[in-house]
């Protein structure tokens, strides 16, 4: 059983001030002066008590791409971020489109304890777009599987999408769409617009984004599915998710932290650290983001965390690999873009990046509110600080973070998966005491 | 000037000495013994990552009429999965101990990462990278103007009022990014003229007018007309239905070519495609400027070595007139 913690002075969700007792594994108190023989007192004074968060959107590499990231490590990175969960992308070698290897992930993410890998099934078999994976099979697998997506790909044939978005419902499945039109996009390299125009890089055009969402809300509402858009990046897709969900089209929507802060002028230096698709946009683009993210036409915060070894960035951008990591540095990165900036509160970080993620993957025990009785996911986060963000900050196996150098504010103090600490007044816990 | 990487950053001031500076070598070019002692010594690198003979020997001869030891690397590949990285060949030609790296690489921004990454100290010339720039064509298109236009009198003349129309792919050209970079900050005024599928979505921040129509920009009766070489290959991408369409509405034929007023001249980069974007009329008449932009060529490289290897820095301008 994981050890007794006392935790004083927390600000639930950066408001009122309590304390909060986690015992056996759940939140057995919430109150003030509290207190437990032989427990661990942790001094949260000034800290904001978050739900642990959850990422719908995470590469972890495992198996088949090592090199660039483990289970082990990648959940290390989430700890690090304040994550409690994740959602294991099926982009691995092989492809997670068998109940066979979203068992073996699930395994790997509980044997490493760092936080609940929840294995996301591909939506055809290999991610080739052809024909649909055993989808049943990966549901009612241990990995229960509910999210289902092709990412790195998009599900372009939409007789193919259709019968996804309709096969899904017999489980309650949602599926999470990178929209991508391959044709408008082949060989784009950034965002096209002024700057690719000066660059020379071929474009990357937003309604290669926009059109695929446009055509697969109007498939959701014809078919009556749940539609979720992965890590959507413009001001176009913005309007048509608004549009869509005015109409009553049942559609969820993601951003990343990067598409809220960076913007694709960054692409003048060539540094692949900013190569990553859908790829950085304008200005205008990251200003409406915020704005949907906001009014709740984006319904959370994923971080796209795409881990690379240093070869496949330390090159010519059109060689580069896209993506990258963001574990993290996502609630920093969404504390500068959202919170200092007015734009949300605490308690929306926590719908965002912990409940509405939850919620949309149907993952039971998780992004639920700090309140006794729920399970002990939470991460404590010193708002105040500021600090430029530093390889030391990194705890996954790649480096290709694009806020390297950085000012960023805040630091997470505290994360504690299922009633066990993770991280630790600031660092890493290394031996886990599960 | 610590490496040539663009136009588009390269002030007047830079430019206008480095056109100043190859008319010197210009001049040296006319004597009967070319070879100047000046980069005895040094060692530059032609790094091809792309088949480009003309570049090639032109910087080959620049580089040995200045003395420098000269060595071709003809890379194949690029990328980690075909063959050695970009990096790893750097770092090579570094414990070879290059001065000068000269690049052509098929993915825009190479000779930046090149430059910047620290994996090599020698100084960087761009020559050609992918679909962004190719600043020593556009040098030795505005030595052409100039050269053409003010003869023996051309030096600290910069190309104010001259009026250039760019014909042809410009959404792939790296010659004619250079040149709208470079002939604006002389104080040219520069007129594209592409098929609307060949140029980039957003020009709108460029300092050109964009128009489609090749009549209705010859009728304004332009200093110069610089030709662009169309890829046949695009054809199959559908930004333009067939070859005959193309040359009828955007090749120099004859007809154009004698509608120009008297001394417009016709530029082309080369290699030319004739009968296709540029006419036989049009490339051997007295407008025709094509072997002079290959002699000025060598005489703009000699310059953009020289003021790269010869120990004059930013910092320490002058005296070597």
């Amino acid at each position: 059983m994981s050890e007794t913690l006392v935790i004083t002075g927390a600000q639930l969700l950066g408001a009122e001030s309590a304390d909060i007792i986690v015992e056996n594994g759940v939140i057995a108190e919430i109150g003030s002066g509290l207190s437990r023989s032989g427990a661990r007192v942790i001094d949260a004074a000034g800290l904001v008590a978050l739900p642990g968060l959850v990422d719908l959107h995470t590469h972890l590499r495992e198996p088949g791409y090592e090199a660039s990231e483990t289970i082990l490590t990648g959940t290390r990175a989430a700890a690090a971020g304040g994550f409690t969960a994740v959602f294991a992308m099926p982009n691995t070698s092989p492809v997670a489109d068998t109940a066979g290897v979203v068992e073996q992930e699930l395994a790997l993410g509980e044997a490493a304890g760092y936080a609940t890998v929840q294995p996301i099934g591909a939506v055809t078999v290999g991610q080739k777009g052809e024909r649909l994976a055993e989808l049943g099979a990966m549901a009612t697998s241990r990995a229960q599987v509910r999210v289902f997506s092709d990412d790195g790909f998009c599900v372009f044939d939409p007789l193919i999408m259709r019968r996804a978005l309709e096969y899904v419902k017999s489980f309650d499945g949602v599926i999470a769409q990178h929209a991508q039109d391959p044709r408008l996009t082949e060989g784009a390299q950034m965002n096209e617009g002024t700057v690719s125009a000066e660059l020379g890089l071929a474009g990357w055009p937003a309604v290669a984004e926009e059109s695929i969402i446009a055509r697969d809300v109007l498939l959701a509402e014809h078919v009556g599915s749940r539609l979720h858009v992965c890590h959507l990046s413009t001001a176009g897709s913005v309007d048509i998710i608004r549009w869509a969900k005015k109409r009553g089209i049942s559609v969820t929507a993601e951003v990343t932290p990067h598409h809220l802060l960076l913007t694709d002028e960054l692409v003048r230096g060539y540094d692949a650290r900013y190569k990553v698709n859908p790829p950085l946009r304008r200005e205008e683009d990251v200003l409406a983001v915020r704005e949907g993210l906001a009014d709740g036409t984006i319904d959370i915060v994923a971080t796209d965390h795409a881990p690379h070894p240093s070869e496949h960035k330390a090159c010519e951008w059109q060689a580069a690999a896209n993506g990258m990591v963001g574990l993290e540095s996502a609630l920093r990165v969404v504390h500068q873009s959202m919170v200092a900036t007015g734009l949300i509160g605490w308690d929306d970080v926590a719908r965002v990046m912990s409940a509405a993620p939850a919620r949309i993957g149907r993952l039971a025990g998780h992004g639920t509110p700090l309140q006794v009785g729920a399970p002990a996911h939470l991460a404590l986060y010193d708002a105040s600080v500021a600090g430029v963000f530093t390889e030391a900050d990194l705890h996954g196996r790649s480096r290709n973070s694009p806020y390297l150098g950085r000012d960023l504010p805040g630091r997470v103090e505290y994360t504690v998966h299922g009633g066990v600490l993770t991280v630790n007044e600031g660092s890493l816990v290394e031996e886990l005491r599960a | 000037m610590r490496h040539l990487l663009d136009t588009r950053t390269l002030d007047r001031e830079t430019a206008l000495r480095i056109l100043d500076v190859a008319e010197d070598m210009s001049d040296t070019q006319s004597r009967e013994v070319k070879k100047l002692p000046t980069l005895r010594g040094k060692t530059v690198v032609n790094l091809f990552f792309e088949d480009s003979t003309r570049t090639r020997i032109s910087f080959e001869a620049a580089a040995k009429r200045l003395s420098a030891d000269v060595i071709n690397f003809a890379a194949k590949g690029s990328s980690v999965s075909k063959g050695e990285s970009l990096k790893d060949t750097a770092q090579t030609l570094q414990a070879m101990g290059a001065d000068a790296v000269v690049i052509r690489h098929p993915a825009s921004g190479a000779p930046q990462t090149l430059a910047t990454s620290g994996w090599i100290s020698a100084g960087v010339v761009n020559a050609g990278d992918g679909t962004h720039e190719h600043p020593t064509q556009a040098l030795l298109d505005a030595f052409t103007i100039r050269k053409r236009r003010f003869g023996a009198d051309s030096r600290g003349r910069d190309l104010s009022g001259v009026r250039v129309v760019i014909v042809g792919d410009v959404l792939h050209s790296r010659v004619a990014r250079s040149n709208v970079w470079l002939l604006s900050t002389l104080g040219a005024d520069v007129t594209l003229v592409s098929p609307p599928t060949l140029v980039p979505q957003n020009v709108s921040l460029w300092p050109a007018k964009v128009v489609y129509d090749l009549d209705q920009a010859l009728a304004e009766g332009p200093d110069a007309v610089m030709m662009l070489r169309i890829q046949l290959e695009r054809m199959n991408a559908a930004y333009f239905p067939t070859e005959r369409e193309y040359s009828r509405r955007w090749g120099l034929d004859a007809r154009r070519v004698a509608s120009l007023p008297d001394g417009s001249i016709v530029m082309h980069p080369g290699p030319m495609n004739r009968g296709l974007e540029i006419s036989s009329e049009a490339a051997d008449s007295p407008r025709s400027t094509v072997l002079e932009q290959v002699t000025n060529g060598v005489s703009i490289r000699m310059a953009v070595l020289y003021l790269l290897l010869a120990g004059e820095r930013d910092d320490e301008r002058g005296g070597d007139q």
